[in-house]
């Protein structure tokens, strides 16, 4: 194992990958000569030069088009994006395009593409630069997303996903880009998409987190377990599809959930995993299914705000406290 | 402010251009190119191929519409009428491994592009026959293994998708040239203008056409885009053309001259290539914003009957050569109409194939009691 930050950990994936094969090449804003907006690309430009990574003017659209354009006609793009905020101005691309055309062709042709950048909220950005887009995406068939929680699960899902013949949509955390972990050093290490991790062991309640959430559960569990109330965290990793068989197993053993979740509340993955929870194990359940999201407002600047609309540990244990009817 | 002064201000069109009823063409056509199909290198079963090609499109046309009057299929049906000689032209310019995308108005490209009219009256039908399996219908037809890449929906938003088919081309060294068709709408989209500015940028080999067949649904392009479309390349430095699009020969010389040089030096083009559409937008358009005397004015200049009168005038083929074609071609379109008819729908199992190429993972699939 050896030590990486996240950051690291997608960079070597994408050099593995770009190293195996020809096809492989990266676009996206600042991605060459600025050695990437948060540092991700540094150093290939000067490893694989202009052909292959390539540095797009902020036209969104354009180049998400130009990547889905080039994955039908043999190659296989990753487009980066500066945020997935600004995504949002692709998103024909992404949407109506990368993860329809296969579909609407009868199967003609396949859409090797993975656009990856930061997800959600980094500290006070406002409005516009706050939002988790990965339940919204995880709405459309034909894509696969994934946000994961730890270096090492970005080095694996990466390196399926750029070998992965359809859509997706890697969602990287701008906070997580220097949190530092151990990544397997093993030569082609890869992690399947659609397998959810169980990051902690425990009987008393089943926790669901996956991305900058996964690390506010940890906090939390850390504290209840001083409280001796012992926390499974299941780790789904990939959003969609969704591992939900791991998620009832889990459920069936500590008979109460909380999911925490980055997006707004109406039908985001709370909303889905809570309402696959209760229809497949509606009978081991001593507690409803409680899910800690952002409240349906948008991002406030204020710190104090801000601070109050990020989902913490506090409301987690909260809703643990909840489900265990212990306050 | 008096009340016609201050409508002009607000009004978004401005009243200045109010037609007051007169007939005001919707775009104005370039004089077509005065040379033979000799002068060309066209030989005489070119010429007859062509004919072939633009009736069959026609036919194939006029016949869909009647069967989505008699309803025996829904959806959208966007007819390509009047503007046979873009495609063909085109196709007979480019290489068959030369890349092509289009948008919703697409059956054209597709026929000449090697969609049978039995694949094409099929997908249409929505039957698992069709070129696209009954799945994506009239505006999405394609022949991925033909090089067309197929046609798309969404006003402006295959453009960007025609460059990278172009990006991909030049990565790969392949000497291929793309051709990506739109309509003047699509002048408007903000996706065009990004995508002329990155393909000027990297030189991409792409050939950026406008079908300019003067109206976006029912706005004509002075109502809808300032300025003439062609002088846009400008601002991106691009080279560009204009040039009459309801003759056959004068989009084949300009097309395969455009090619040679995107071949020579992998430096894009934009090129409006004015045509008329005979029809409405679509099935569902009553067609109020343009009079029938305008139709006629551009009809007189319609490109399958040009080319069926140079084919005689110039002794290429007698009349009865043609009636032997036209009468085969009808007959195609009649077989491939029983064809579709005759052509089962996708089994229900066909819902769930070809969403994705890999392990296909479908939510909550167990829930779903369509079948």
């Amino acid at each position: 194992m050896a030590e990486l930050q996240f950051r690291e950990a997608i960079r070597e994936a994408i050099d593995e990958e770009m190293d195996r094969d020809e096809r492989v090449f990266i676009m996206g804003e600042e991605v060459a000569e600025y050695n990437g907006a948060y540092k991700v690309t540094e150093g290939m430009l000067d490893k694989y030069g202009f052909r292959r990574v390539i540095d797009t003017p902020i036209s969104e659209l354009g180049f998400a088009g130009i990547g889905v354009g080039a994955a039908m006609n043999g190659l296989r793009p990753i487009v980066e994006f500066m945020t997935f905020n600004f995504a949002v101005l692709a998103a024909d691309q992404i949407i109506n395009h990368a993860s329809k055309a296969r579909y609407m062709l009868g199967g003609q042709l396949d859409i090797p593409i993975v656009f990856r950048g930061p997800n959600a909220s980094a500290g006070q950005l406002g409005a516009t630069h706050s939002v988790a887009y990965d339940s919204m995406y995880a709405q459309f068939p034909g894509m696969s997303v994934i946000y994961p929680s730890e270096p090492d699960d970005a080095k694996g899902l990466l390196k399926s996903a750029i070998r992965n013949n359809d859509t997706v949509l890697f969602m990287e955390s701008e906070q997580m880009y220097g949190m530092k972990g151990e990544v397997s050093e093993e030569e082609d290490y890869i992690i399947p998409i659609g397998k959810a991790k169980v990051k902690r062991e425990g009987d008393d309640v089943t926790i669901v987190a996956s991305g900058k959430m996964y690390h506010i559960a940890k906090q939390a569990a850390d504290q209840l377990e001083k409280d001796g109330v012992e926390a499974e965290i299941i780790d789904p990793r990939t959003i969609k599809p969704l591992d939900i068989e791991t998620i009832i197993e889990s459920v069936k053993k500590t008979n109460r959930c909380v999911i925490v979740d980055e997006a707004h509340p109406f039908g985001g993955l709370a909303a889905e995993a809570g309402f696959l929870i209760q229809r497949d194990a509606f009978d081991y359940l001593d507690a409803p299914v409680r899910r800690v999201t952002l409240p349906d407002v948008s991002a406030p600047f204020s710190k104090s705000l801000f601070d109050l609309w990020l989902p913490d540990a506090k409301q987690v244990i909260q809703a643990v406290n909840s489900v265990t009817y212990r306050g | 402010m008096a009340k016609k002064q201050q409508e002009a201000f607000f009004t978004p069109i401005g009243l200045e251009n109010s037609t007051n009823g007169k007939v005001e063409k919707s775009v104005d056509l370039p004089e077509p190119t005065e040379k033979s199909h000799k002068d060309l290198d066209l030989s005489d079963d070119d010429v007859l191929s062509m004919y072939e090609q633009m009736y069959l499109q026609r036919r194939f046309e006029e016949r869909a519409m009647q069967m989505y009057q008699k309803g025996k299929f829904g959806g959208f049906l966007h007819l390509y009428i009047g503007q046979e000689a873009v495609s063909t032209g085109t196709v007979f310019a480019l290489n068959d491994d030369d890349d092509i995308i289009t948008a919703y108005r697409d059956h054209g490209w597709g026929l000449v592009r090697g969609v049978t009219p039995k694949e094409g009256m099929a997908e249409l039908f929505g039957k698992e026959t069709g070129c696209s399996k009954g799945k994506g219908g009239s505006m999405h037809f394609a022949k991925v293994e033909n090089h067309f890449w197929g046609g798309y929906g969404i006003v402006g938003g295959h453009i960007p998708i025609g460059g990278g088919i172009a990006f991909a081309n030049k990565y790969q060294e392949n000497d291929r040239v793309t051709a990506c068709f739109f309509g003047d709408g699509a002048v408007d989209q903000g996706a065009l203008h990004e995508t002329l500015n990155m393909s000027q940028l990297w030189s991409l080999p792409c050939i950026y056409v406008v079908e300019n067949n003067g109206y976006s649904m029912g706005t004509s392009a002075r109502r809808h885009t300032v300025n003439e479309i062609h002088e846009r390349s400008k601002g991106y430095g691009m080279k560009s053309a204009v040039f009459n699009g309801m003759d056959v020969f004068t989009v084949y010389e300009n097309m395969r001259k455009i090619a040679e040089e995107v071949r020579k030096d992998s430096k894009p083009w934009f090129v409006e290539i004015r045509t008329y559409r005979y029809r409405g937008h679509s099935m569902s358009d009553p067609q109020k914003y343009r009079s029938k005397e305008e139709l006629e004015e551009y009809q007189k200049t319609d490109p399958v009957e040009r080319l069926k009168k140079y084919i005689i005038d110039k002794k290429v083929a007698g009349k009865k050569k043609i009636e032997e074609i036209e009468e085969r071609i009808e007959e195609e379109v009649l077989e491939a109409i029983d064809y579709a008819e005759d052509s089962p729908f996708p089994e229900n199992e066909a819902l769930f194939e070809d969403m994705y190429a890999d392990e296909p993972h479908f939510h909550d699939r167990d829930d779903f009691k369509g079948f």
